[in-house]
């Protein structure tokens, strides 16, 4: 065995790669269950992987068949339902651990310096994420697959001067038909995968030359114990990798019990409409994207305008890119920012009332929360530097509570 | 503060709704572990429906395997557009035909259940009523003005639409004042059995329960499958849950 193991890494750095990610790699001891999310999301995206290949192996990407070929998943292929089930009701809950893994980094200043780079990469995963799960929703191609294909792509349509181009270039044609299949698949099982593959890589290296953060926000670097390494730190191998196993544990139960209990959880995870064929003639009242993507499309329908709403659900997206400079204060963990923690609950519920709205059809009701939701939406970014930077702070301790 | 956002969360999932708006639909009970209803189901809908209808995602070995009924007795009562067990379901009637007769089509009904609901369905087989203004001599209050004919008004019998006027009232802005608008308008209020048919109400509801039974099966046969195996997988993994649980006690018990 130790010569085999001279012989690779005489060839092959395992023993050093092992040391330095696994055990010489020091995480604060005081993790918290937001914690598994980094690792949970890493579970769900090798499911992803495997589920999304078993699937290709049957999927036919012609406006004709798609339909055809995944409804033969369900009902001809062994355990092709099983297969379907992991790959769609993963996409919603990779979605619920991105937002508490995002929520995370706020509550405790994650993003803050010298993580900048960590958080920034960990976003463009998100939006490349948004895009990885838009290619996945046009592949079957019941009727919300086309009419969603045909409306997204449409917003593209607003870019200045190349935007009918980029159109015709993202559906293959005039229409969705075909050839945006076959695209959409290249694009979302090779090209768009291999960049989110290669951003989470970045994203574990740039987390691993920093170290992680910790509920408490205090670096533990601060305080080393007499053998150099950090006295409330402890090596990620063993002490987190068997308290990820626990965590993979408890959310596999959770994902076994949708897949198998609620698959399309009242529609909330596979809408009703998915369940009849792409049909041009048949137009949808109401088009609504995921609940994951909802609470921008809410903000894109706040302005009636065509082009100050695509405006303003760009600058939504982009914004959080900006955080780690927007926040001037020398406190980090929101432990210690009462008024920062405050505006932290509500930009969470904002959030997600607009991905209830989002969801809603277009009717003036609804209209004041769009509206009020963009504005505390934007609201936070705007007021967080001045907030930030007179706000009173709790005492920090030198050490990390247990 | 994470069960702030854990109930934030949970709480966004059961928020969709996907009723009609003014329309109200009967509940049906559905019970995929009742054999019995759903074998009387396909026998209703292979006679039926599926004279005009494709069930085309389903084979019928599949429906007999799953239904307890033997490749023999499939071959004897139910098989009559074709004769290969393992063929796809599909209608006696070729589509362009039934296009030519009805204008439109015969919709696939194998995903049915899954699109409209079971309620749906069910509420949708009891609203047939005779209408000699449309084409086919039926309408239905769920499906206005629907091309597909009653096919069952021989047990359930005809119906005759009893319709109301409402008053609408409604305020408006006329030339910078407020006005009230009253206009009047037709809904549906009941229906009146003006012919009965070969079954009692309580019968026909019974028959189309089981018909609406077997809809839902067939709009996912893997869910027979996966509540039984489901059982199977949540108790590995809570057996696998409690090693986790002891190993992580056994590494964490030095840490400080
Ligand atoms: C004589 C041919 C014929 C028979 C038999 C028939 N249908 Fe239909 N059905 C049609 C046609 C045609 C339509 C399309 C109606 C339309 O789109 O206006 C239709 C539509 C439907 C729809 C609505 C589909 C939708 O758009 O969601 C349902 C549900 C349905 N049929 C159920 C049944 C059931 C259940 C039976 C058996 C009891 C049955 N049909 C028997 C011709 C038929
Ligand atoms: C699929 C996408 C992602 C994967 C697989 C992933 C993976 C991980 C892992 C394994 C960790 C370490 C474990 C943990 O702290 O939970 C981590 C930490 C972190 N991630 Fe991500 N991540 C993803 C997306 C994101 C996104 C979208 C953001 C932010 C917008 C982000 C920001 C961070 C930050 C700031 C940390 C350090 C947190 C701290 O130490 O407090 N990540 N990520």
């Amino acid at each position: 065995m130790s010569r085999f193991g001279d012989w690779l890494n005489e060839r092959f750095p395992a023993r050093e790669l092992m040391r330095e990610h696994m055990t010489e790699y020091y995480a604060p001891k005081n993790f918290n269950i937001f914690y598994y999310t980094g690792s949970l999301l890493l579970l769900m995206i090798a499911l992803q992987l495997v589920s999304g290949f078993l699937l290709m192996a049957h999927y036919v990407p012609t406006s004709a068949d798609a339909f055809n070929s995944v409804q033969g998943i369900m009902y001809d292929t062994k355990w092709g339902w099983l297969i379907r089930y992991m790959h769609v009701d993963g996409v919603s809950l990779i979605f619920i651990l991105l937002y508490l893994h995002i929520g995370r980094g706020l509550l405790y200043g994650s993003y803050r310096k010298p993580r900048e780079l960590l958080w920034i990469i960990g976003y463009l995963t998100y939006i490349m994420m948004m895009g990885e799960a838009f290619f996945g929703y046009v592949l079957p191609f019941g009727n919300l697959s086309y009419w969603a294909g045909q409306v997204i792509t449409s917003i593209i349509h607003a870019v200045p001067f190349v935007g009918p181009g980029l159109t015709t270039l993202a559906r293959g044609g005039p229409g969705v038909g075909t050839a945006t299949l076959e695209r959409f698949l290249a694009l979302h099982a090779v090209l768009w995968f291999l960049i989110i593959a290669a951003l989470i890589v970045m994203h574990i290296l740039a987390l691993h030359q920093v170290g992680s953060n910790n509920p408490d926000g205090i670096e533990i670097k601060k305080t080393k114990g007499a053998d150099g390494h950090p006295l409330d730190g402890i090596p990620f191998h063993p002490y987190y990798t068997v308290k990820d196993i626990f965590g993979v544990g408890v959310w596999l139960t959770v994902f076994a019990a949708i897949i198998f209990y609620a698959p399309t959880m009242h529609g909330v995870f596979l809408e009703r409409t998915t369940f009849f064929r792409a049909n041009p003639m048949v137009s949808l009242p109401d088009v609504t994207p995921p609940w994951y993507l909802a609470p921008y499309y809410a903000m894109l329908r706040a302005i009636p305008n065509k082009y100050l709403g695509i405006g303003l659900m760009a600058l939504a997206i982009t914004l959080p890119f900006l955080l780690p400079w927007l926040d001037r204060n020398p406190v980090r963990s929101s432990r210690y920012r009462p008024v920062y923690r405050v505006m932290i609950i509500i930009m969470a519920i904002t959030f997600f009332t607009l991905a209830w709205v989002g969801e809603q059809p277009p009717l003036p009701k609804y209209f004041i929360v769009e509206r009020m939701g963009a504005v505390l939406y934007i609201g936070f970014y705007l007021l967080l530097p001045i907030i930030s930077s007179i706000e009173p702070t709790r005492k920090v301790p030198e050490r990390v509570r247990s | 503060m994470n069960k702030i956002i854990l109930s934030l969360l949970l709480g966004l999932l059961p928020i969709v709704s996907h009723a009609e708006q003014g329309l109200k639909l009967d509940h049906v009970r559905i019970d995929l572990s009742d054999q019995a209803s759903l074998q009387r189901g396909a026998r209703i809908f292979v006679n039926y429906c599926l004279s005009c209808h494709n069930a085309a995602y389903l084979r019928y070995n599949r429906m007999g395997h799953d239904l307890g009924i033997s490749n023999q007795l499939v071959k004897q009562d139910l098989l009559f557009a074709t004769n290969k067990i393992g063929d796809r379901m599909r209608a006696a009637m070729p589509a362009a035909d039934a296009k030519k007769w009805f204008g439109v089509a015969p919709p696939d009904l194998t995903l049915e259940a899954r699109y409209r609901g079971p309620d749906w369905i069910y509420t949708y087989m009891h609203s047939f009523y005779r209408d000699p203004k449309s084409f086919s001599g039926w309408n239905n209050t769920v499906f206005p003005h629907v091309a597909m004919p009653f096919v069952l008004y021989g047990w359930q019998g005809e119906q005759r639409a009893v319709f109301r006027n409402v008053k609408l009232v409604s305020h408006v802005m006329e030339n910078g004042k407020a006005v009230t608008e009253v206009t009047e308008e037709r809904v549906f209020s009941h229906f009146v059995l003006a012919k009965p048919g070969t079954m009692t109400p309580k019968q026909y509801d019974l028959a189309i329960r089981d018909l609406t039974n077997f809809m839902v099966y067939m709009g996912e046969p893997a869910k027979l499958e996966r509540i039984r195996i489901g059982v199977y997988v949540l108790i590995f993994l809570a057996v696998f849950l409690v090693l986790a649980i002891l190993l992580k006690k056994e590494y964490w018990k030095d840490v400080h």
